[in-house]
């Protein structure tokens, strides 16, 4: 089968890989439609997570149909159009019995401080991942969920990550009726985690970027006000000054890792891998959000170290609220907002490719060519 | 004394300009739709509901193939599943075992896994020019999208933050290649020179 493989920091390749099997009794082999390229990919891309093996496959975002099944399967059959959450998940270790599905303890021998994620280097598991035309699905009685017949196939494939996540992100602000939420970063996640807030009651939503293109879809599609970092000297004292020096309610991180906005974090973080990655958006976010106020991160970090403000989290008396979003958790109430008509999840589709073109594809996300935002990969043509 | 009436937050009123409900529920779809906390999926963070999950054992049966698999030791044994995508081989392989004796903790773990990484990538790049299928920066960089993605359009004249940094990348990616070749070149005078002699 042809698979999307990395070669090393900023290179990666199609190749043909041996087909996946069933190496357990509930796993599934789908076959692939649709992937995507997510934002936190990128930090796979670069060189930013530790133990990303050369010849590995990424995608954590995708939809397919079910090829086979293992012995113990009850749920899925063969030819089910199945959406599979990021979150590689067993359904009944201590975590996930807690609902706590992406902290999962019985998929991930690598580390105890993430679960599993498929196509996320070893560091999560050591799965392959979903840019290929077929991938190995474990617990397939657990993660994947039938397509509804009532469902847009890309809306599908974002709700595996990055609507979820966004919706989820909104959610840790705790946010009440009225409050004025921050969202750091208009990319995809950034952009759903700005709807989100008003589902939960906002009075108002600000998005800031310095991707001009990308604020402009947080104006039409988020219903957002936004500002360009990169037009101002400070931007924390710019969201001082438009909530009147109180400082946000809410502040969501929906940038992680590759932030942009200071040389020497970016320096340190992104190109000498000295830290888990830049925290500019969560400093930003911890300084904008007012006193007592919450901070909720859903951008992706490393594992290593990272040169966060910590004392002024402290000192303000910040809620700090994160995590690996449980995916299917958010589905159901998802489902509804999709068929009431409240969102639109594949408005931010800005480009699709075909598989064999995903080297270009990563390199036009990485860097923000071409305006843009949301990259699908069709692996199979259904 | 100031000459301007006190506001927020220096009172304790909440800012004013914030719209009513009326108004944003008219404006925006779904306003206010999951204003109830205890409406929302992740509320609270913690269930416990074991049946909920679609699981249906108490321990999953365990994967074949569980020999020399490593682990962290911040975990009381291996996993009952786990990933196979690229198993331990070489150098890196070496480098990351090692690293897998310290927790997750420490910093030797983590950094030890990326030097793994960078041997990995730089081995595999070496080794590819035995195959028939040579890495090719061009190709595998994807930088040919900067012709047909409006490369220039994209970055410049538009205010990016990245444009003062985006420079770096071509080195830190070409660099090491750069500087092997340079080296193997002076390796490679320095031993003719010693023929001559």
């Amino acid at each position: 089968m042809k698979a999307m493989v990395y070669r090393g920091p900023y290179k990666i390749r199609v190749e043909e890989k041996p087909m996946p099997k069933i190496e357990h009794p509930n796993d599934a082999i789908v076959r692939v439609t649709t992937a995507a390229i997510c934002g936190s990919d990128l930090h796979l891309y670069h060189g930013l997570m530790p133990d990303t093996r050369v010849g590995h496959t990424f995608g954590h975002e995708f939809i397919g149909v079910v090829e086979e099944v293992g012995p113990s399967v009850q749920n899925l059959k063969r030819g089910d159009r199945v959406m599979v959450p990021f979150n590689v998940y067993c359904g009944s270790c201590y975590f996930c019995a807690r609902g706590l599905y992406s902290n999962c303890h019985n998929v991930n021998p690598n580390a105890t401080a993430v679960g599993g994620i498929y196509g996320y280097s070893h560091t999560t598991g050591g799965y392959d991942g979903g840019q290929a035309e077929f991938v190995r699905v474990p617990f397939a009685d657990v993660g994947p969920a039938i397509i509804p017949d009532w469902m847009d196939s890309e809306d599908a494939v974002l709700l595996t990550d990055a609507l979820a996540t966004g919706y989820f992100g909104a959610q840790l602000g705790d946010i009440v009726e009225g409050d004025t939420v921050v969202v750091f970063g208009a990319g995809p996640v950034g952009l759903y985690a700005a709807k989100s807030a008003w589902f939960m009651g906002a009075g108002r939503v600000i998005v800031i970027d310095h991707l001009e293109y990308r604020l402009e879809k947080a104006r039409t599609f988020a219903s957002a006000e936004t500002f360009n970092f990169a037009e101002y000297d400070d931007i924390v004292v710019e969201m001082k000054k438009t909530t009147d020096y109180l400082g946000a309610d809410v502040v969501i991180d929906a940038v992680g890792a590759e932030a942009d906005g200071n040389f020497l974090q970016q320096v340190t973080g992104t190109k000498l891998k000295l830290q888990g990655g830049s925290p500019i958006a969560l400093n930003w976010a911890i300084d904008a959000v007012r006193k007592g106020g919450t901070v909720s991160v859903v951008g992706a970090y490393g594992p290593i170290f990272s040169a966060v403000k910590f004392g002024d989290a402290l000192n303000k008396g910040l809620t700090l609220r994160m995590n690996q979003t449980p995916v299917k958790r958010q589905w159901p109430r998802l489902f509804d907002h999709i068929r009431n008509g409240h969102l639109k999840p594949n408005d931010i589709v800005t480009h699709r490719i075909p598989l064999e073109d995903i080297a270009e594809g990563y390199h036009m996300f990485s860097a923000k060519l071409d305006n843009c935002i949301k990259t699908l990969v069709i692996a199979n043509p259904s | 004394m100031s000459s301007s009436t006190p506001s927020t937050p220096y009172v304790a009123n909440k800012p004013k300009d914030i719209p009513t409900a009326e108004e944003l529920r008219a404006r925006i779809p779904g306003w206010g739709v999951d204003l109830d906390p205890k409406d929302r999926p992740s509320f609270p963070r913690e269930v416990f509901d074991p049946a909920g999950t679609g699981a249906h054992w108490d321990y999953p049966e365990e994967q074949q193939g569980r020999e020399g698999r490593e682990r962290s030791i911040e975990h009381g044994q291996l996993t009952p599943v786990f990933g196979t995508s690229v198993p331990l081989k070489g150098v890196s392989g070496s480098i990351r075992r090692y690293a897998y004796r310290y927790s997750e903790g420490r910093a030797a773990h983590w950094l030890l896994l990326l030097l793994g990484d960078r041997v990995d990538a730089w081995g595999s790049h070496v080794a590819s020019f035995a195959t028939l299928r040579p890495d090719n920066p061009i190709t595998e960089t994807g930088v040919l999208s900067e012709g047909r993605r409006h490369g220039l359009a994209s970055r410049f004249g538009k205010g990016r933050a990245d444009v003062n940094h985006s420079w770096i990348d071509p080195i830190v990616v070409g660099g090491p290649w750069v500087v092997a070749t340079a080296g193997a070149a002076l390796a490679a005078r320095a031993i003719a020179r010693h023929g001559r002699h």
